[in-house]
């Protein structure tokens, strides 16, 4: 009887706690996000980092004229593969302002690694008059700021459709499923060949979804191939220890028994 | 000039213990402390508390060393840490995931105590001390949670805050109060920081004041019955730290596939967009560990009302010692007050993921059919079954149960049928 009511409430517990799970890949009421295959996902996971150059490509040839990456610097690339010398290369490649000099001025000069990356816009009011009102935010922890991470992004980018009858969409908006309020103040970015990848990638419309996705996942968490690294070699630690500490509980306790 | 008389051979520790008798102390609470010799891994939980809170308090001290208390600035703050400290990440997600298995370890505790009947006579106050642990556990855990500025840090403070306005007359000036201004904001953070840091030492000086309290009674154990000699128990010290170990070292297995594997999983997305006072998040909820009191709140259609059964909620359990009306303490004995607890452990989690859905439909009418039973429970169950349940036959002491049980320490085995053994 006791034992019955006993794995009904863990049966139940983990039945919801898997709804949980689930609930994680809808992006809002109703909407399944399309699930796609990740190599920094799970434990084991790492992040591709040839995918993440292309993804790098693609935010900085696209995505960083309206969006900023204000909490990465350009010694982060160093972290997908990039090597010192090409990193220093494409810090170079910004200006950035710096100063006051002696004379009191500000003054612009070419960017270096521990730059912050640069923003497109002034402030926020410059950003909302060059988009229709809309904000793009910042994207520097969009991954983990919105249900699905990196499928999230990538249906995001690639969900824009004609609008279904009945769907009225205001000027200067377009239909994407995937938004929350179903109309976004971003036009549909990326198409087949956006881009000409260094690497001889095959630039399809998702292909580029999926890598800039990449690319973000790194950025929001440059240290996550860090942290599963060392939670493996933690864990197998707490198993060895754990097994040693049983036997020695198991000895001392024969004769209390 | 009397000088306590030390027992330590060790000169150093001996002219030290003679005028500060603190290795005696230790050793008196640590060493020679009696264990009841049945009790099983629920016992370690108090333990593993205690780890956690020397871990949060550990990580939190380095944490604060980084984090800044502005509003402008906290947000890119706590990511400075993340991504430029070095091993920053690993405090801060050690700090945030710690914190939920610190409540998991003491949720654990606390039906422990349910189960075993440890609030009854003798160890009343250690349960009140208990409760009131638990509660600077709230308040900590939700101070600490509007730290990091993001949105849900943000419409969490504002939303719990503004319970307090529900009170009449006294309510708005106490919210403007708390606030220390006309809003959540940067004097909010500012001291909500303040006594994130104090709560824990406050903690800590109640948890010690729970422990003195403990080791005059001594702990229960799954039969709840008191030890009555020393063929009852074991010395604390080698059989239950060793044991505790083996427990603090698979708790942390647990503790670390969620912090290295799944750091995020227990937050929620939301709290990594900065605070925003403009945009409410489409649904605002509180960590899990809040969830089951959320729903009480939210089941009652009147604000005043749900805060004060939210309240009464988490206070009816100082008065748990006198509602269980039952002489005998462990439900192993008996079997109807067992089908009751279960039901009401259902119930909490019931609780639980109604706090976790929005209130309408369905989740209104659990909600309130839960919070009915959990208040049934306390008020109304515990009374009666004290007064009309008839326990089982007990067995007269621990050693025999353990002896006539074949060597089992799991009571139902020992004592079902104590006769027929004999
Ligand atoms: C022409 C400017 C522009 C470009 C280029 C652009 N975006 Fe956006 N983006 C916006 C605007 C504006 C919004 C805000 C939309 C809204 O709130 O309606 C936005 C919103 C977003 C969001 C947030 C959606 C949400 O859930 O709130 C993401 C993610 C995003 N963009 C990713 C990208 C990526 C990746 C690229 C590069 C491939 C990109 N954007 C290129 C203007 C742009
Ligand atoms: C910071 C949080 C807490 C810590 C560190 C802590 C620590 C401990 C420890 C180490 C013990 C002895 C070992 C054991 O019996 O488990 C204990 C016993 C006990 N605790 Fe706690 N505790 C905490 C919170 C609570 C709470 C919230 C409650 C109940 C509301 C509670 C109720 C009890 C009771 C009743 C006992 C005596 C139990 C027995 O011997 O059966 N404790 N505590």
């Amino acid at each position: 009887m006791m034992r019955t009511m006993k794995s009904i409430i863990f049966a139940a517990a983990a039945v919801a706690v898997s709804f949980g799970f689930t609930g994680a890949t809808k992006a809002h009421e109703g909407i399944e996000l399309p699930e796609q295959a990740w190599a920094q996902s799970g434990p084991m996971g790492r992040i591709d980092k040839a995918q993440a150059q292309r993804g790098f490509q693609v935010y900085k040839e696209i995505c960083s004229n309206c969006h900023s990456l204000n909490l990465a610097s350009y010694r982060n690339l160093k972290g997908i593969g990039f090597t010192e010398d090409q990193v220093k290369v494409i810090a170079a490649g910004v200006q950035v302002q710096d100063g006051p000099n002696d004379q009191g001025e500000m003054f612009m000069r070419p960017g270096i690694q521990s730059d912050r990356f640069v923003k497109p816009f002034a402030n926020d009011k410059a950003a909302r008059v060059a988009n229709n009102g809309a904000l793009p935010p910042d994207l520097s922890v969009m991954v983990k700021a919105r249900h699905g991470g990196e499928d999230y992004i990538t249906a995001l980018l690639t969900g824009y459709a004609e609008a279904p009858a009945g769907v009225s969409v205001p000027d200067g908006k377009y239909y994407n499923k995937y938004f929350a309020s179903g109309t976004i103040g971003m036009p549909q970015m990326l198409f087949d060949d956006s881009i000409t990848y260094a690497d001889g990638t095959k630039a399809t419309a998702l292909q580029e979804s999926k890598d800039v996705a990449v690319f973000l996942s790194y950025i929001a968490e440059p240290t996550q191939d860090e942290r599963k690294a060392l939670g493996i070699k933690v864990i197998l630690f707490l198993i060895v220890f754990s097994g040693l500490m049983y036997a020695c509980k198991r000895q001392l306790w024969a004769d209390v028994h | 000039m009397a000088l306590y008389p030390s027992k330590f051979k060790n000169p150093l520790i001996n002219w030290i213990d003679a005028r500060l008798p603190i290795f005696t102390l230790m050793h008196h609470e640590y060493i020679e402390f009696q264990m009841p010799r049945n009790v099983n891994y629920l016992w370690a939980f108090g333990a593993i508390g205690m780890l956690l809170l020397m871990t949060m308090i550990a990580t939190g001290i380095m944490l604060a060393m980084q984090y800044t208390p502005n509003t402008l600035l906290a947000f890119d703050s706590v990511e400075h840490i993340m991504r430029d400290v070095n091993y920053g990440w690993l405090l801060r997600y050690m700090h945030a995931n710690a914190g939920a298995f610190f409540f998991l370890a003491i949720y654990v505790h606390i039906f422990r105590g349910l189960y075993y009947g440890s609030y009854q006579k003798p160890r009343e106050l250690i349960w009140i001390l208990g409760v009131l642990i638990y509660l600077l556990m709230m308040a900590t855990g939700f101070l600490g949670y509007v730290l990091p500025w993001g949105q849900m840090s943000f419409w969490a403070a504002t939303v719990i805050t503004n319970l307090f306005s529900a009170f009449p007359v006294v309510g708005d000036p106490i919210v403007t109060w708390l606030w220390g201004g006309f809003s959540v904001d940067n004097p909010t953070l500012n001291r909500f920081f303040a006594l994130h840091y104090l709560m824990p030492f406050v903690l800590l000086g109640v948890v010690l004041l729970h422990l003195s309290a403990l080791h005059i009674t001594g702990s229960n154990n799954p039969l709840g019955i008191e030890i009555k000699g020393p063929q009852d128990s074991v010395p604390f010290h080698p059989y239950v730290t060793i044991k505790d170990l083996f427990a603090f070292s698979v708790y942390l297995i647990l503790f670390s596939v969620f912090l290295f594997f799944m750091p995020n999983y227990m937050g929620h997305p939301d709290n990594y967009i900065p605070a925003n006072a403009l945009v409410t998040p489409s649904h605002i909820v509180p960590e899990w560990y809040f969830l089951p009191w959320y729903a009480i709140l939210r089941a009652i259609p009147d604000k005043l009302g749900g805060t004060v059964m939210m309240f009464a909620a988490v206070l009816v359990l100082v008065v748990l010692p006198w509602l269980d009306t039952s002489k005998v303490k462990s439900l192993v004995f008996k079997p109807v007050s067992r089908l009751f607890f279960w039901v009401f452990a259902a119930d909490c989690i019931l609780l639980g993921f109604c706090g976790a859905n929005p209130p309408d439909g369905i989740w209104v009418v659990a909600a309130r059919l839960g919070t009915i039973y959990y208040f049934a429970y306390f008020l109304v169950a515990l009374p009666l079954l004290g007064k009309f349940e008839r326990p089982r036959p007990r067995p007269a002491s621990i050693a025999e149960a353990i002896l006539k049980g074949g060597g089992s320490v799991h009571a139902h085995a020992a004592t079902a049928q104590p006769m027929e053994k004999a």
